[in-house]
């Protein structure tokens, strides 16, 4: 279910805080998240050793696209894999469909992939006929409720153990009322078990593509790729261009750094290697753009394509803790998603990199060095030199820069306008001002600084 | 050693209690200051808003004022590095390279410069401290939660030498405030509500005194806490550190 609300991500945030009790638990919900990293990631003495290695691994992987592509490409091929290029969303949606219609395919199953999220799969599947299983589970739950995930890794984190019961009790026939979560886990463990039964095709997502080998890693806690993989007589695994690492022993980088970043956990429970469909089965894989070779070609932007999908800087983002991963509107959240979709839609997400304090948190627990919170900074640049930013904040800003570039006049406005605060466009003491809802004004004082220093300091 | 002392533009209007501290203190340590008095902002308001083409008049006009000082001063770790980062002038880019290496906050400067050791001050209050991001963050005035790196703090540092003065630090040591900036008013539902919950954290340590090294984050909080009728006052820490309670 992808995103249709033109909220923009003030508007919609400011909704979500006015459960604040809902807000308080998201917020700490997700503090502990960031807790759990910091245990893991304190505890091992070589961390920023490891953050460092990642981060040149795929700096020269990035570097070196082309090339390790195209060996991916071929040592898949050798395996007996079959691969796809997709220049854009349509293409890796077109290229799928093609699959499952040559096939005659009714039953499908998915586990997690964001990209599949990005692409609007789901969807477009839906508007062929075809139905597609999440059997992630917390993309299940969101699933059911015809909602977007909120989070890439915990893509259910808004919901509470209620709110799941009422879900499963309306989709899944459970007890009302009962919010017990083994009970609920297992319910929903057997309705997924007769899902992957019955499937005939697979899709997964990539992890970690291996440009060595031609395999790919998955990376679940629930098993559910394996399932899905293991069952079907089609496996579809697709990947962002991105994905690619020179070779398998890089992954003694990434696998450490991943779910530690993640969730705290030293490793994901299932970090499965698929290389060649095993008999009888087809396996293929779909290597998609969809705007990554845009953002590659931004000098500022390119090293986001480092990112592995670990949403360590959703969890420590103060922002995205009060106001949960759907006032961000696109299929990645948070700050990573902040300087990523600019790229894909200029105007759409021009409010995003705004959705921001710059508090610099978001960078530091990056276990691939990218520089996010520069990054939002150099974004709101660009928005502003394109024409994207509305005109009152442009007006208020100008007259800003003017005054402030002109030391007499600023000394006028200040000793005329203390009282009212008329030096700051945005602090006006009356009810538009957004400062005043809920904060008092500053008490101004008799006198500047610079007044006290004319009069006590200067000989 | 010619200290040039740069008064952000909000603290110059609205706190002025904040730049006599900062100028007595650093007298008082035995630094030839002045304060050039043609100074009006950073610009750093204008940038991180995506107007950094605005704020070239701005970055000119803040040459021309702190030009050949030996180091420039401020109460304030945003500002600082603001101008540290982004400080760029076509026609005096010298200057503006000199400015960018040697503009200090007060903190950083007190500690990395004058290697302050002791203090003649006293401020007998239950105080809690604020690490404002820019500071910390991108000043490194102190270790952060999210980096395995060793512990360290230049603010606590110098709050440890005021005599009397009990420091009690949050759960959530260096979580953002959710001034932001224009961030404040444009994103507004957000920006309250991290700073009520900052208040929140401090209050469980009953606290009487919300300290930090940026004006515009207790500023911020200032304007929550009198709104909510709180007991709980905001002071910048040069107004510790230059106090004699």
């Amino acid at each position: 279910m992808s995103h249709n609300s033109t909220l923009k991500h003030a508007e919609a945030a400011a909704q979500f805080i006015n459960d604040e009790p809902r807000t308080n638990w998201h917020d700490e919900t997700l503090w502990f998240v960031r807790q759990k990293r910091d245990k893991a990631a304190h505890g091992l003495p070589e961390w920023e050793q490891l953050r460092e290695w990642a981060s040149q691994v795929k700096n020269h992987t990035l570097s070196n696209l082309d090339n390790y592509l195209k060996e991916f490409e071929s040592k898949a091929q050798d395996n007996g894999v079959i691969v796809h290029w997709a220049a854009d969303a349509e293409e890796h949606n077109r290229i799928i469909y093609d699959i499952i219609a040559h096939h005659k395919i009714k039953k499908i199953v998915k586990s997690k992939s964001m990209l599949t999220e990005e692409c609007g799969l789901n969807e477009f599947l839906h508007t062929k006929g075809i139905e597609t299983v999440d059997t992630d589970l917390g993309e299940r739950i969101v699933q059911f409720r015809n909602e977007p995930p909120s989070h890439i890794v915990l893509p259910a984190i808004h919901l509470k153990k209620q709110d799941v019961s009422d879900t499963f009790h309306e989709h899944l026939n459970t007890e009302k009322g009962n919010n017990d979560p083994q009970y609920l886990t297992e319910a929903a463990r057997q309705h997924l078990r007769e899902k992957f039964i019955e499937s005939e095709l697979a899709i997964t997502g990539v992890n970690f593509a291996i440009a060595e080998t031609g395999g790919f890693v998955v990376c679940t806690n629930e098993g559910n790729a394996d399932m899905g993989a293991h069952a079907a007589k089609i496996h579809i695994a697709c990947m962002g261009f991105e994905k690619m690492i020179p070779r398998a022993e890089h992954l003694s980088v990434f696998l450490r750094l991943l779910a530690r970043s993640a969730t705290g956990q030293p490793i994901t429970t299932y970090s499965s290697h698929f290389h060649k469909p095993r008999q009888g089965q087809e396996m293929h894989i779909v290597i998609v753009d969809n705007g990554r070779s845009r953002q590659l070609g931004r000098a500022d932007f390119r090293n986001s394509l480092k990112c592995i999908r670990c949403a360590a800087c959703f969890n420590t983002c103060p922002v995205y803790r009060r106001s949960g991963g759907h006032s961000y509107h696109t299929a990645v959240a948070g700050p990573i998603g902040s300087i990523l979709n600019p790229n894909i839609d200029m105007r759409a997400n021009a409010d995003l990199p705004f959705a921001s304090t710059l508090c610099g948190s978001c960078s530091n627990v990056c276990p691939v060095k990218i520089d996010i919170h520069d990054q939002l900074w150099k974004w709101r640049q660009v928005l502003v030199a394109e024409g994207y930013v509305d005109t009152t904040k442009k007006v208020g800003l100008k007259g800003m820069a003017f005054l402030l570039a002109r030391p007499g006049l600023y000394r006028f406005a200040g000793k005329a306008g203390r009282a009212v605060m008329r030096l700051f466009p945005w602090i006006v003491n009356n009810k538009l001002n957004p400062w005043y809802k809920q904060r008092e004004m500053p008490a101004p004082p008799k006198q500047s600084f610079r007044d006290w220093y004319l009069q006590n300091k200067k000989q | 050693m010619n200290v040039g002392l740069f008064i952000p533009c909000y603290i110059d209007q609205f706190y002025p209690n904040v730049g006599i501290a900062t100028l007595q203190l650093l007298e008082k340590l035995g630094c030839n200051v002045s304060f050039p008095l043609n100074q009006t902002c950073c610009g750093q308001p204008m940038a991180n808003s995506g107007f950094a083409s605005l704020s070239k008049s701005c970055d000119k006009n803040f040459v021309s004022n702190f030009r050949g000082f030996d180091y420039i001063v401020g109460p304030s770790g945003s500002c600082v590095l603001h101008l540290k980062e982004h400080l760029h002038v076509e026609q005096h880019s010298g200057e503006a390279e000199h400015i960018r290496k040697h503009v200090y906050e007060l903190t950083e400067f007190l500690v990395d410069v004058l290697k302050v050791e002791k203090l003649n001050a006293s401020f007998p209050y239950k105080v809690g401290l604020h690490n404002s991001c820019h500071g910390q963050r991108g000043l490194h005035l102190s270790s952060m939660s999210e980096r395995n790196l060793p512990a360290f703090s230049k603010p606590q540092q110098l709050l440890s030498m005021v005599k009397g003065l009990e420091l009690k630090m949050p759960s959530r040591p260096d979580e953002c405030c959710g001034f932001g900036g224009t961030f404040c008013v444009f994103e507004e539902a957000v920006s309250v509500k991290m700073g009520k919950d900052r208040i929140a954290d401090h209050a469980n340590n009953d606290i009487q005194y919300i300290t930090g090294g940026d004006t515009s984050c207790l500023m911020h909080l200032e304007g929550i806490l009198k709104r909510n009728g709180s007991k709980v006052k905001t002071i910048h820490i040069a107004e510790i550190l230059n106090s004699n309670a």
